[in-house]
């Protein structure tokens, strides 16, 4: 070596090379929904990054406090626009279990319907993001188009596209409309080989394979030390899901596989959601047999009190996201003393720093996309 | 065919050829221009019209035989010529947009644009729109340099549009060197969008201004490569010699398969389409070096990057689809449409792959440049070389 050549060590000393702070969202194309990820980047690489959450606050939990029982209901619809049913159903259990209550075997079977489709919905709806953060038009559209026949079938079922209402405490507001079964099935069944067309477009593709592959690794440990639930969570080896573990509702008398890949890598997120959703379309399937063979004039709701015993009582369920937790406090009164909601988003999005670390900006909006971001819920 | 042949008499009409055009001093061309001839004739109409008008009312001055004399009429053609040039382009270029968005729509099952004219009018609307939008400027930039780099990209990318020649009587310049002027010009963007990226007190920009430097690196090589290995095999860099090459003896695809196929992903890096568009990349950098760029800036810009689409897809043309000629025929008797279906349908190749695929990484394009493009690139030129010495051509 020749003694002109400086190490690059000590020219990176005496130009006092600094490390930028960029601060993407709360308005930027990646962050869907309000929120802000601050990321520190030397040149291309990110050396650290910070979630700030909190833009979409609405006093959700407060809110409920000062509301009778029923009338909660369609505010649990919007903690997640994406998967509305899910939280419903989650409060209606909640409350239920504070009441002490059995409901009848066909509304069990509807929720676990009204469940997997919203799965389905919230699922197509996050490969949709994924396809633009990597910069692929077309499968947002094409997730899009298969999301809508879902939408239609809530349309069937209850009458509303999202925010739907369904779920009440003691069962749900209506019984399965006419055709709906056949309708569901044949979704189904289209849905399975319309969604080989958009894994043809993703998996087929080394450009995104290449692009989720091998980026943003996450152990076992580092999964339970932050706290991370769902398909995020499966993606790392940890084979744990409350509809087969910890089952509600009538999870435990169907048959279906939990998707678990040790991989750890954003790929292996990818490849869990996408298994998921056909393992919801089995799910779907065997739920209809159950309600078909239930009859036409099996009892699909019963009647409740109005006021919940004083105690507390609390019921988590999985989430498309991860686990979603009610706690319950009642003081005997017709409305809640207090009504906690655990967000599986909260958490998981505090993964970003350990899963962004040693990425290149590029990879930023790829890796996120694989936590889902829904800030209705995270912000509450 | 009735249309042909209204179209040669209009040709034969308007050839100056004949009528001594081209004995003028003043003619700027060394061969016939047909889209000069053509601005001749406009201005001798127009300018007559000035001229015997001026007439009426001062008869015999200076200024009415000034304007229909020799020098004049080619100063007036030549800026008419301009204009003409500029609008073919404009239009191709609109056309091309506009098919985009119609192909990708249907691509994406959707309908695409639907003002007027299957869509076509939308491309007018969002011109308008960007026209009347309020020129903000951003606080704290370098002011001067904000707007003359911009000013550079959007010039650059329409001079080197205006300078593709649409056939043998179609042209702006025709030099021997052609094919490396158009590279020259065409590859001046991505320093004025470095510089742009600086001036815009934007980290975003910042980054996008980078990244398109990056970008230029990992594929400018493989492209000049490319482009002597096609002037190596026609004998010259004149455009018209590399066609009528072609011509002569195959298209030059056939010869440099790997060649077509890489420098055609080259030529979409170049015009920074995706999925090569990581200055601009919108998932992460918002909308790279345009950020800070609103209203009728960036709808300039954005015309720009299909001027620069355009010329891409017109290089490809000329350089590997024989240009303005077809097989067994020639010229024939419209080359110019030839062309430009040979250019739209390249085009539509890049729509395919920007339907098909996602953005790539700035280090995995400089992988594929370097790794990829580069080795290919220089196999084609063994590959030539070794024809060329066999005595193939």
């Amino acid at each position: 070596m020749s003694d002109s050549l400086v190490p690059v060590k000590e020219i990176e000393e005496k130009m006092e090379t600094d490390k930028m702070w960029i601060i993407m969202g709360p308005q930027h194309p990646f962050s869907h929904g309000l929120w802000t990820l601050k990321i520190q980047v030397d040149g291309e690489i990110v050396t650290d990054a910070e979630p700030i959450v909190g833009y979409l606050h609405r006093g959700w939990e407060k809110e409920a406090e000062n509301r009778i029982y029923p009338k909660i209901i369609p505010m649990a619809d919007r903690l997640c626009y994406a998967a509305s049913m899910t939280y419903t159903h989650l409060y209606c259990m909640t409350v239920e279990k504070a009441l002490g209550i059995d409901i009848p075997e066909k509304a069990k079977y509807i929720r676990i319907v009204a469940d997997e489709v919203c799965r389905i919905n919230s699922h197509l709806m996050w490969l949709a993001a994924v396809g633009t953060d990597l910069g692929n038009l077309t499968v947002f559209l094409w997730a899009m188009r298969e999301r809508e026949y879902f939408l239609d079938l809530n349309v069937k079922l209850c009458g509303a596209r999202m925010t739907t209402n369904y779920p009440r405490i003691g069962g749900v507001r209506n019984d399965v409309t006419e055709l709906f079964d056949r309708d569901i099935l044949r979704t189904v069944d289209r849905f399975e080989k319309a969604m080989w067309d958009i894994i043809a477009l993703m998996d087929d593709s080394s450009i995104i394979v290449s692009r989720m592959k091998g980026v943003s690794y996450l152990t076992r440990e580092q999964c339970a030390n932050i706290g991370m639930t769902g398909p995020a969570m499966r993606g790392c080896g940890v084979d744990f899901d409350i509809r087969r573990d910890d089952p509600y509702d009538n999870y435990d008398k169907v048959d279906f596989e939990v998707p678990v890949l040790t991989e750890g890598d954003s790929y292996a997120r990818y490849m869990i959601r996408i298994e998921e959703m056909f393992q919801s379309c089995d799910i779907i399937r065997q739920a209809v047999q159950k309600i078909r063979a239930l009859g036409k004039n099996a009892p699909y709701r019963i009647k409740t009190p109005t006021k919940v015993p004083a105690g507390s009582a609390f019921m988590r369920m999985e989430d498309p996201r991860g686990e979603s937790l009610m706690y319950l406090v009642s003081d005997g009164t017709d409305k809640p003393y207090r009504l906690k909601v655990r967000s599986p988003i909260f958490t998981n999005v505090s993964t970003s720093k350990v899963m962004c670390q040693g990425c290149r900006i590029a990879d930023v909006p790829a890796i996120l996309a694989q936590i889902d971001m829904c800030l209705g819920e995270t912000d509450r | 065919m009735d249309l042909v042949v209204e179209y040669n008499s209009l040709l034969n009409f308007i050839n100056f050829g004949e009528l001594g055009l081209m004995d003028n001093a003043y003619y700027p061309f060394d061969t016939y221009n047909l889209p000069y001839a053509i601005c001749y004739r406009l201005w001798e109409v127009l300018g007559g019209t000035i001229a015997w008008l001026l007439n009426l009312l001062f008869p015999d001055n200076g200024v009415s035989r000034w304007l229909i004399g020799e020098g004049a009429s080619t100063l007036f053609a030549l800026i008419l010529f301009m204009l003409v040039m500029f609008i073919v382009v404009f239009v191709c270029t609109l056309i091309s947009l506009w098919m985009e968005r119609k192909c990708l729509g249907r691509m994406m099952d959707r309908r695409g644009t639907m003002v007027g004219m299957k869509g076509f009018l939308q491309c007018v609307a969002d011109g308008l729109k960007t026209f009347m939008k309020e020129n903000t400027l951003p606080g704290k930039i370098d002011r001067m340099t904000y707007m003359w780099t911009v000013s550079l990209v959007i010039g650059v990318s329409v001079l080197v549009a205006c300078m593709v020649p649409l056939s043998a009587r179609w042209y702006v310049v025709d030099y021997d060197t052609g094919l490396l002027i158009i590279m020259a010009f065409f590859a001046l963007a991505p320093f004025f969008i470095l510089v742009s990226g600086w001036a815009q007190n934007n980290k975003y920009a910042l980054i996008g201004g980078m990244r398109a430097a990056e970008l230029m690196i990992s594929y400018e090589v493989p492209m000049l490569i490319m482009i002597a290995t096609t002037a190596l095999l026609a004998g010259s860099f004149n455009i018209g010699d590399i066609v009528y090459a072609q011509n002569d003896t195959v298209w030059f695809f056939i010869p440099q398969i790997i060649g077509f196929i890489t420098f055609f992903f080259c030529a979409t890096a170049e015009s920074e389409r995706l999925p090569f568009d990581i200055a601009e990349a919108e998932a992460e950098l918002v909308e790279g070096w345009q950020t800070e760029y609103a209203g009728m800036k960036w709808g300039l810009i954005m015309l720009a990057d299909y001027f620069r689409g355009y010329v891409a897809c017109a290089m490809v043309t000329i350089m590997y689809l024989g240009g303005w000629t077809l097989p067994f025929i020639g010229d024939g008797p419209i080359p110019e449409i030839v062309f430009l279906l040979k250019t739209w349908f390249v085009f539509f190749l890049m729509i395919l792959i920007r339907a098909a695929l996602a953005r790539v990484r700035p280090d995995q394009i400089l992988n594929i440049g370097w790794k990829v493009f580069m080795p290919l690139s220089v196999i084609n030129l063994a590959v030539v070389l070794l024809l060329k010495v066999g005595g193939v051509f």
